[in-house]
């Protein structure tokens, strides 16, 4: 296995996108990664997409999107996961480089979400739950997660304003980041204040609906180093991981087991022990998923994920800050480009590129991408070099 | 919905009918074709338990249209007393007063009008015992 680095990523602004079709946001999202790592070509590309077919009635999306690219007649592969399509993509692209099949690969992962109703989009992404045994009876996203959120309180003592200051924080770093969709500041009041979603989760407490792309290029670590003028960042730990796609089939609702076995996995390839990581991007698309997902990952004991974002072990300045790049709730999340901005964000970091929200000597960054309710996870550690 | 979608799954709908691994005693709601415990492949038909307790749960506020008129409407995670745990919607009970531990009861209820295919679905829903 060859070891593989990223050498070029690319975001565009994230919203609503009423005036770009899919095709155009996600070219031209493609070619600030292939300027930034400065290839003159792309052997192979990956890209990750929950559903562009309910989302705007396209399938067969590869094909189109290097066609347009300009990139045909080179391979081309859609993966889906649910919201972890683009950690899919991404180590998908890994595997082909590392396996010596192609040098020069690009990965990207989008969602254009915005052309349907706001019904449209909840029934497309209920569809990552069960539906005939979630979905038929009524229970929404939020509302899987709003039934993790209680069992949490009840189980650990977990509060109404540990919640809230997952979304206060990512807020706050995410005012740092000029491409996130919402990037401005909420007082914790706000969030507890905002209209009620499913009890106890308030609309603050929700990732938003979003469209937008995220694409890195990525190669062999030893030739990473004789292209472009960026110092490269290597792919050290991958992993990935299932559970049940039913929430009530799991014997601890509020244990993501996919996120633990992803890391477990990572860690071990990357010789990297949880207290070594210097940032994370995780998965917030609601607050509580967050502490959730940072006691399955390690940084905190089961049951303290809440009292890790009030001591501020999580936030900018503390021992493991998470999502700088605003995480899903602040930057957006458009569900298939997920998991590739979190590479976009950890190479910015790496790189020492982070702006006013850059992690001081940051070496080590971990991302985690999760789809449903953490039926399917990927967690990836990079280094710098 | 379509017709042949909503028919598959109407012994479990009104009848309950789960599957229990002979090998190892697992009940499977829905029924599987493999145990998730352990690889078995025989089972045989069991009706689940219609009481239990509820494990966790939320209020709907915000529902697929489908719903709308129902929201704001209760649903959990109930845990049955054969120890299996389902998803539905609680019923009849005050939505402030709802709590974990709460005993309840499955009653066969109409769950959604769907207007595309015309198909009016019934199921089970939790209601207070
Ligand atoms: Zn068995």
């Amino acid at each position: 296995m060859r070891d593989v680095a990223v050498i070029g990523v690319g975001m565009a602004k994230w919203g609503e996108l009423w005036d770009k079709a899919l095709r155009d946001v996600f070219v031209e999202t493609a070619l600030l990664a292939i300027d930034d790592a400065g290839v003159d070509h792309i052997d192979s590309m990956y890209v990750g997409c929950m559903s562009s077919g309910l989302f705007v009635g396209q399938e067969h999306l590869a094909s189109l999107l290097a066609d347009y690219l300009g990139i045909a007649p080179v391979p081309a592969a859609r993966v889906e996961t649910a919201c972890a399509s683009g950690g899919l993509a991404f180590r998908q692209g890994w595997m082909e480089v590392a396996l010596g099949q192609s040098d020069i690969v690009l990965v990207s992962g989008i969602e254009k979400m915005t052309d349907v109703t706001g019904d449209g989009a909840t029934y497309a992404l209920g569809t990552a739950a069960d539906q005939e045994y979630e979905g038929y009876h009524g229970i929404t996203f939020p509302g899987l997660y709003a039934m993790m959120a209680r069992r949490h309180m009840h189980d650990y003592g977990t509060t109404r304003e540990q919640l809230a200051q997952v979304a206060v924080k990512n807020h706050r770093h995410g005012a740092m980041n000029p491409l996130a969709q919402f990037p401005f500041e909420v007082t914790i009041d706000q969030v507890k204040s905002s209209v009620m979603i499913a009890d106890p989760l308030r609309i603050l407490d929700c990732s938003p609906i979003t469209d937008g792309a995220a694409a890195v290029v990525i190669c062999p670590l030893d030739r990473a180093k004789t292209l472009g003028d960026k110092p490269p960042v290597k792919m050290v730990g991958s992993g990935h991981a299932t559970d049940t796609i039913a929430l009530h089939a799991r014997p601890d609702i509020t244990w993501l087991s996919a996120t633990e076995r992803a890391a477990e996995a990572a860690y071990k390839m990357a010789g990297v022990k949880p207290d070594q990581i210097d940032l994370a991007e995780v998965h917030d698309c609601f607050t509580i998923a967050e502490i959730c997902v940072t006691e399955a990952l390690g940084f905190v004991d089961r049951g303290k994920g809440g009292q890790a974002v009030e001591s501020g072990f999580t936030a900018l300045g503390g021992t493991i800050p998470v999502n700088t790049s605003g995480g899903l709730k602040s930057k957006g999340h458009p569900v298939g480009a997920t998991g590739v901005a979190q590479i976009v964000e950890l190479t910015k970091q790496l790189r020492g590129d982070a702006g006013d929200r850059q992690v001081e000597g940051a070496r080590v960054g971990l991302a985690q991408n999760m789809g449903g309710s953490g039926g399917s996870t990927l967690v990836h550690i990079l280094e710098a070099t | 919905m379509s017709s042949p979608r909503y028919w598959r799954e109407i012994p479990q709908r009104y009848r309950l009918e789960a599957g229990k691994c002979t090998d190892c005693g697992n009940i499977h709601f829905p029924p599987r074709l493999v145990c998730s415990a352990c690889s078995g492949r025989q089972f045989e038909t069991v009706k689940l338990s219609d009481e239990g307790t509820v494990f966790t749960y939320t209020i709907i506020r915000v529902a697929p249209s489908q719903f709308v008129d129902q929201a704001p409407y209760a649903v959990g995670i109930v845990e049955l007393d054969d120890g299996v745990r389902i998803s539905a919607q609680i019923a009849d009970v005050d939505l402030d007063a709802l709590e974990i531990g709460q005993r309840v009861r499955i009653e066969f209820r109409l769950i959604q009008n769907e207007g595309e295919a015309g198909i009016i679905c019934y199921g089970y829903k939790c209601v207070p015992a």
